[in-house]
């Protein structure tokens, strides 16, 4: 237990001590809440489906987790490098609580940064509705919390998996640009996944990310709207992330216990 | 102490350690010798369960790693050819780390951080990042953590690389010293001859993964008919110089450490 415990405070003090990493890893999301957002946003209302900010913002809070908990694992790659996980690789604890205090650990920074993000839409005015639709909904929040916390253990764990097994600098490239991007950009984070081509329909399906998306759009704004949110289930969407959770979670162990150096 | 016999390990169709066998005594200080890619690195990742070997078999105080890995690694401690400190930690989180790791209960990790940070003259630098430390700072506080769960066998690869003979100097006194106190099986590997002719008990020479020697110094000298121990060596392994080939990992690390000087 005090493996797991040490792995994990190991994450959270890496992450309180970059204050800088904090701010600029904000940015990016920032960035697409307020262009796309504000850009978007008359053509979006044009086409009768409201307020592009609102369907956008789950979507912006999912990305920031997305990334922050895929990176977290794949961050093995640098203490490969830089040598640190020798140290933990011949120490006499079972690999299999270093991986999860880890992963853990990981989740939690996720997690964290996704709360950050939620404040940051509320104060570009972003606000949680009634399933309804009608007024606010403060009480949507501690929901979105556990959605946020979902999506943050299934990618910290699924970066984990990559991270024992990518050795260099070339792997990391090629699981940004045809793994993590293509995650994102077929989430519904950026747009309704409703109404699609088949294939597009299909492929969205497989993507992990698109019922995280779906599962925080669903208790913030509601499904009251038809076309926004995608398949919302409360339940459905927070059992299927929590089996994925699991299988990612065994897989990394599984991958983590391999290494050979 | 160690027993190792038939130890073979092959990549593909190379062989990177032919069927050695040894033995190291406990209490005692046993050197490594070897040029460049002869094996030494491999044999003591074999040696601390992070490499399986092919074939062959290896006994740690009393223990087979690979069948009781955990009993086996709480009883040594190495110390890496290459760094392998967490530099975004301070020292003695760094400490800290390896005693939860290493299940030294908490009392006996406060008393033995400092103690052991204090004989590496490392006790006021404690509160910083490892990152900032020099390259013989690091060495002495991966020594200093290799110590601190009182391991019987204390595994050394090239502790000395890149450090001057002030650091390499004052390392070997502690190592000895900690080495007559504990009673710590000391087993390294160096390219320094004279360091492994002042510390070490007994030295096996290593040459394109087989032992082609194995003795105490004078033992080494008189089977050569030279007279001093880097004679010997040459006389043992020919003056050939030995190619290694680069891995995708030592490109990494280069970029690391250059990456790393920038900041």
């Amino acid at each position: 237990m005090g493996a797991i415990y040490i792995m994990w405070l190991r994450e959270l003090k890496r992450y309180f001590r970059s204050k800088a990493q904090i701010a600029v890893s904000l940015g990016q999301p920032t960035l697409y809440l307020l262009a796309l957002g504000f850009g978007f946003g008359p053509v979006f209302a044009k086409a009768g489906n409201g307020s592009y900010i609102q369907f956008i913002a789950p979507g912006v809070i999912g990305m920031t987790v997305l990334f922050s908990s895929i990176f977290s694992g794949m961050a093995m790659l640098w203490d490969r490098q830089f040598g640190f996980l020798k140290e933990t690789l011949v120490a006499p604890v079972p690999r299999i609580q270093i991986i999860f205090g880890r992963t853990l650990g990981g989740a939690t920074v996720a997690s964290l940064q996704g709360l950050l993000m939620l404040i940051v839409c509320l104060i570009a005015g972003f606000r949680p509705m009634h399933q309804n639709g009608v007024g606010h909904n403060w009480l949507a929040l501690p929901a979105a919390g556990i959605f946020i916390g979902m999506i943050a253990l299934v990618f910290a764990a699924l970066g984990a998996s990559f991270g024992s097994t990518i050795k260099d600098m070339q792997g990391f490239q090629m699981l940004m640009n045809f793994m993590v991007l293509p995650l994102f950009f077929l989430s519904g984070a950026l747009f309704p996944l409703k109404n699609l081509g088949a294939i597009l329909t299909w492929i969205t399906h497989l993507d992990p990310l698109a019922y995280g998306i779906d599962g925080l759009r669903g208790v913030l704004i509601g499904n009251w709207q038809f076309s926004l949110t995608w398949q919302f289930n409360f339940m459905f969407d927070f059992l299927l992330l929590a089996g994925l959770a699991a299988i990612f979670l065994g897989t990394s162990a599984w991958l983590f216990s391999r290494i050979e150096v | 102490m160690i027993h190792v016999e038939n130890l073979t390990k092959k990549f593909g169709d190379f062989t990177a350690v032919k069927d050695i066998s040894f033995q190291v005594d406990s209490g005692e200080i046993f050197a490594f010798l070897g040029p460049n890619g002869a094996g030494k690195t491999t044999t003591i990742k074999m040696l601390t369960t992070l490499l399986r070997p092919t074939d062959g078999r290896i006994h740690l105080g009393g223990f087979d790693p690979w069948v009781k890995q955990r009993e086996a690694r709480q009883r040594f401690g190495i110390v890496f050819q290459d760094p392998s400190l967490d530099g975004e930690q301070t020292a003695y989180e760094n400490m800290e780390l390896h005693g939860i790791l290493y299940h030294v209960p908490h009392k006996i990790r406060v008393e033995r951080i400092e103690h052991l940070l204090r004989l590496f003259e490392l006790w006021d630098r404690r509160k910083d990042l490892v990152k900032t430390f020099s390259g013989g700072m690091k060495r002495r506080l991966e020594i200093a953590r290799g110590f601190l769960h009182t391991p019987k066998i204390l595994f050394l690869d090239e502790p000395t690389l890149g450090l001057d003979p002030q650091s390499r100097n004052q390392l070997w006194t502690h190592v000895k010293g900690l080495n007559e106190r504990e009673k710590t099986t000391v087993f390294l590997t160096t390219h320094y001859m004279d360091e492994a002719d002042r510390v070490a008990h007994r030295i096996a020479v290593m040459d394109h993964g087989a032992i082609v020697a194995i003795g105490t110094s004078a033992e080494l000298k008189a089977q050569t008919n030279t007279d001093s121990l880097e004679n010997a060596f040459l006389a043992l392994t020919g003056n050939a110089l030995r190619d290694e080939a680069a891995s995708s990992t030592d490109q990494m690390r280069r970029f690391a450490q250059m990456w790393q000087q920038r900041r």
